[in-house]
């Protein structure tokens, strides 16, 4: 199975994804430059995380006209898997792959700290061999990663189970206190309705090696090796 | 064709939490502006353009915002000035 990591300018965690795929995983990986008009071969798309284009505008706004993100688009609707990690999640959802924004973290200070996720369901490509109501702990680093929808399609997010992650604490609660960006309803990570593309803040291409202090972030890779591989 | 200068308000939307606009407010009230109530920090963008008339001119800005200055999710925009550059 193909990975196809796609670098913008000021990607800075597309390495990262290049290693859980071929390293973590075993598998072929390429770098899709954002002006390619070609996902040459992939199977599955990577947002890696970065500051795209100095997240100049808002973080996500100018890269998701780069030439790749028709491809990617394309991609999605013919249900290929993708995920948007970080910056990625903001590229997916500026381009409308993914409900929703992410705004300005509620304490304004850029976060860079281990957090605890909840898995809130297992029916997306990414989350496939997760358990649903596991804790996952993997690292954020960001500044804008509040999770944003209007009233309205909050409800359809939630009524529909589009929440894929929740910020929790220790004990697995979505306390306020777990929420640490000030996002809605301590959303962490979303996904599309066919469940082909999920985006999510925290990154789990940084928690694949107890060296890093997680390996965590493992069984989401894990699980779009086995979806594909169905 | 003639030139225009557009400049355009963009403000997170109202009834959003916008920490910015609270950190500012709350810098204000201590320097003893008692009288600021809320505070929204925003962009300012000038758009140099060519249309047929100010009308034109307005409605290309707005297509500009709805697609790409500003969030629709997050952000409100409104077009602040249109003049002859």
């Amino acid at each position: 199975m193909k990975f196809g990591i796609v670098s913008f300018p000021g990607s800075n965690c597309d390495d990262d994804a290049v290693f859980a795929a071929t390293e973590t995983l075993g598998q072929p990986a390429v770098k899709l430059w954002h002006k390619a008009h070609d996902l040459e071969g992939s199977d599955v798309i990577i947002l890696p995380g970065g500051f795209s284009y100095g997240d100049y505008l808002r973080a996500g706004a100018i890269a998701r006209f780069s030439p790749i993100m028709a491809e990617v688009a394309a991609h999605a609707q013919r249900g290929g898997p993708v995920i948007g990690i970080c910056n990625g999640f903001q590229i997916a959802c500026e381009a409308g792959l993914l409900p929703g924004a992410l705004m300005r973290n509620a304490g304004l200070q850029f976060l860079s700290m281990p957090v605890t996720i909840r898995v809130e369901n297992t029916i997306t490509r990414w989350t496939a061999l997760c358990r649903e109501g596991q804790c996952l702990t993997m690292p954020i680093a960001h500044g804008e990663g509040r999770y944003t929808v209007d009233a309205a399609t909050l409800e359809r997010v939630e009524g529909e189970g589009l929440v894929v992650f929740r910020y929790v604490d220790a004990a697995g609660e979505a306390t306020e206190a777990a929420n640490v960006n000030g996002s809605l309803d301590n959303i962490a990570g979303v996904r599309n309705a066919a469940g082909n593309v999920v985006g999510l803040m925290p990154h789990p291409e940084r928690a694949l090696d107890t060296l890093l202090g997680s390996t965590d972030g493992r069984v989401l890779f894990e699980s779009v090796l086995a979806a594909v591989h169905a | 064709m003639k030139p225009f200068r557009i400049s355009v308000h963009i403000v997170p939307r109202k009834g959003l939490l916008d920490p910015q606009g609270k950190a500012v407010a709350d810098a204000l009230h201590t320097l003893g502006f008692a009288a600021v109530g809320a505070v929204h920090v925003g962009r300012h963008v000038v758009i140099e353009t060519s249309a047929a008339n100010a009308t034109a001119a307005e409605a290309a800005v707005r297509d500009m915002c709805a697609r790409l200055l500003a969030n629709p999710v997050t952000e409100d925009f409104e077009i602040a000035g249109v003049v002859s550059a």
